[in-house]
């Protein structure tokens, strides 16, 4: 119902909070790319409604099995649902946007165009 | 020189036995230890089974734990899956022996963006080896990462990194692969793993699958390179070597009786050398299992355990049919002496029956094992195989010091030497029978074809079979030929009349001659007297002569000189030479 619903308008305009989670493994240098890139991405798209949190996995290291953690960084985006995952330094701004559902498939496709 | 020699020795490579039955044989003691071994191989082929047992076997047999990093399969599938062969991989999860990791992406869920690398994975298979302190660890199967996880560029070198990091670890690894096309794997990991590669392979032969296991590679060690055949049953993974077997087992000199008094007098008195390997074979009712199971009884009167596989008859039909000919095996079967197991050889593949022949014998631990008859395991051309598999049967039963009995049906139109030839090196003793048909009857001949260190008769003797057990007669050998049965009987009467009949012959030739001697005697003393006559006659004669010449001559000297001439002087030797002629006609 609500994948029907995303089709038809991109997630951002529904007014909801959003909640992401970065997973690394230290403070690498993809680590810090990947931090950097996704806030100017949220301060551009999502400003005052959302949350990063930041997963050091060599502090709890528990989490990479609870969550199927594989690819270092991972960006989660738990809410709004659905969970969706970008694997990567997120340094391709648009596939970020597309997996973060904050533009539409055919828009990006019609800007590559 | 030597001292290099003697570090090289001392600086074999370490290696983590894995306890699967033959592996370790032909690995020369396991896998490298701290390294990793990739094991590749078409789907259903037993890659999982094979590392996963590896880890059980480790944490229960060597107490090294193990970590078993899953990308397919479930936690809960992989226990159901294994625990049929009785892994209880829960009870080893429980105690820390072993730590199960199913790693699970989706990919419909995953998007990529810029560089990533797989730090999450090695986190992940950290924690699990510290956790329980695993010494092996099993990524099974890796490749399914390159269609889950965009960027084959990456993960290639992730997974590079990944092995160095795990033989930095210390840890003894198995990585399965899916065999690839004209490569060991899809993604081509042989270039990563390199210390040592094991390809496994099952194939489909004329309806019966074999599965084979190769070793590619192993750096650093000496290992056996053929492909052995191996199985997955209730009990694991099992590999068949046969090369590593080797020819060193010690031969006995110990002799032990056939059951037949007579065929025991054609191996040089005494019968089979225990441990050897007897096979009888011959046409379609040539008494084969007879003779098996005279054997049988034999070895049970000395009290011996035998192990009877029978692959044609159910073991209570063999009986009946032995009881008909004297031979009673149910008593030693009660007794527990004589044990039977029918199968039909179809029913499994040729590894399967080694294998539970091997466990069977490994069991019961029998003197004397019968085979009856090794034919069933012919399934169109596997000969070859059918050979390895006796080979290996064969092998494993001269390291018991077991005797083996095979026996062999050949098709009547053959050659009897020639159709069982591709197991005559196996044989020590070698049984022919075979079907002589002459006037209206069918007889049985047995020859020794060939007996490995023995002095054995050359001579075709008839086999019966008599309601007391077998029988071995002399053949009839003559200038009929090889005759058998109730022809031998009646030429063996033509002979003796025909005997008598030349007997007489001589007889009256030699009574024949001695007359014509005393005949021939007879006329020598005659022809003597009337020699003896002439002679008395004509020297009667000579001497008158004689007297009338000497009386003439005198008269003519007497005449000369009263003549005074001298004509007649000559004339005195003439009458001399008369009487010469006379005595030479004489």
């Amino acid at each position: 119902m609500k994948t029907g619903r995303r089709k038809e308008q991109p997630a951002k305009s529904r007014n909801d909070k959003w909640y992401l989670r970065l997973y690394v493994a230290g403070q690498t240098p993809k680590a810090v790319t990947a931090f950097n890139n996704l806030k100017v991405i949220c301060e551009e798209q999502l400003k005052g409604q959302y949350h990063i949190e930041v997963i050091d996995l060599l502090e709890t290291p528990r989490l990479a099995r609870d969550n199927q953690i594989l690819a270092i960084p991972t960006l989660v985006r738990i809410l709004p649902l659905p969970v969706r995952n970008i694997i990567g330094d997120l340094s391709n701004t648009e596939r970020v946007l597309v997996g973060l559902d904050l533009v539409e498939h055919g828009a990006l496709k019609l800007k590559e165009g | 020189m030597s001292k290099e020699t003697g570090q090289s020795h001392r600086k074999v490579l370490p290696k983590s036995p894995t306890s699967i039955q033959g592996l370790d044989e032909i690995t020369g003691g396991g896998l490298p230890k701290g390294r990793p071994t990739l094991v590749c191989g078409g789907a259903g082929c037993g890659k999982t089974l094979l590392a996963m047992e590896f880890l059980v076997r480790g944490a229960t047999e060597y107490n090294e734990p193990g970590v078993f990093v899953s990308f397919e399969e479930t936690e809960e599938e992989l226990a159901a899956n294994v625990a049929s062969l009785g892994f209880d991989l829960d009870g080893l999860v429980e105690r820390k022996k072993l730590w199960l990791e199913h790693i699970h992406i989706e990919r419909s869920e995953i998007e990529q963006s810029g560089e990533y690398d797989l730090e999450g994975l090695f986190v992940r298979i950290h924690l699990a080896i510290e956790s329980i302190g695993a010494k092996r660890v099993v990524l099974d199967t890796m490749e399914s990462l390159f269609s889950e996880l965009p960027n084959p560029h990456i993960l290639r070198a992730e997974l590079h990194r990944l092995f160095r990091w795990l033989k930095k670890k210390g840890v003894t690894t198995i990585v399965t692969a899916e065999r690839g096309e004209g490569s060991l794997t899809r993604q081509g990991l042989e270039e990563y793993v390199s210390d040592c590669v094991i390809l496994l392979d099952h194939r489909v032969n004329d309806q019966s699958s074999i599965r084979r296991l190769r070793i590619v590679k192993y750096r650093g060690s000496t290992h056996g390179t053929n492909e052995y055949p191996f199985l997955i049953d209730e009990h694991g993974f099992s590999v068949l070597p046969v090369t590593s077997l080797g020819l060193n087992y010690y031969s006995s000199n110990e002799r032990i009786s056939t059951g037949i008094s007579r065929l025991d007098t054609m191996l040089s008195g005494k019968g089979y050398f225990r441990g050897s390997t007897v096979l009888v074979s011959g046409t379609a009712g040539t008494g084969k299992t007879s003779i098996a199971a005279q054997f049988a009884e034999a070895a049970c009167k000395r009290n011996e355990r035998v192990l009877y596989f029978t692959f044609e008859e159910s073991p209570n039909q063999l009986m009946r049919n032995m009881r008909s000919i004297g031979i009673d095996l149910e008593p030693w079967m009660k007794k527990g002496l004589l044990q039977f197991h029918a199968t039909r050889p179809t029913l499994f593949g040729l590894e399967t029956h080694l294998t539970t022949s091997i466990r069977l014998i490994n069991k019961c631990e029998p003197k004397v094992v019968i085979l009856d008859p090794i034919n069933g395991f012919m399934v169109g051309e596997n000969q070859a195989e059918v050979k390895a598999m006796l080979l290996r049967l064969v092998d494993f039963l001269k390291m018991k010091r077991v005797t083996a009995f095979f026996t062999s049906l050949t098709s009547a139109g053959d050659n009897l030497e020639i159709s069982d030839v591709y197991i005559s090196s196996l044989i020590d003793t070698w049984l022919l029978l075979r079907d002589i048909e002459i006037g209206g009857e069918r007889n049985r001949g047995l020859y020794v074809l060939k007996s490995r260190g023995m002095a054995h008769s050359n001579q075709i003797r008839e086999f019966r079979l008599t309601n007391h057990g077998i029988e071995l007669l002399d053949v009839y050998v003559g200038a009929e030929g090889v005759l058998t049965g109730s022809a031998r009987l009646s030429q063996e009467t033509k002979d003796n009349a025909e005997q008598l009949l030349r007997q007489q012959e001589i007889g009256s030739k030699q009574f024949g001659l001695e007359r014509k001697r005393e005949a021939m005697e007879a006329q020598i003393v005659v022809l003597r007297s009337e020699f003896e006559a002439e002679e008395s006659e004509a020297l009667k004669v000579i001497g008158i002569e004689k007297a009338r010449n000497d009386r003439f001559s005198q008269d003519k000297v007497k005449m000369a000189k009263s003549r005074r001439g001298d004509v007649f002087v000559k004339s005195t030797d003439k009458p001399k030479k008369r009487i010469r002629i006379q005595r030479h006609s004489l």
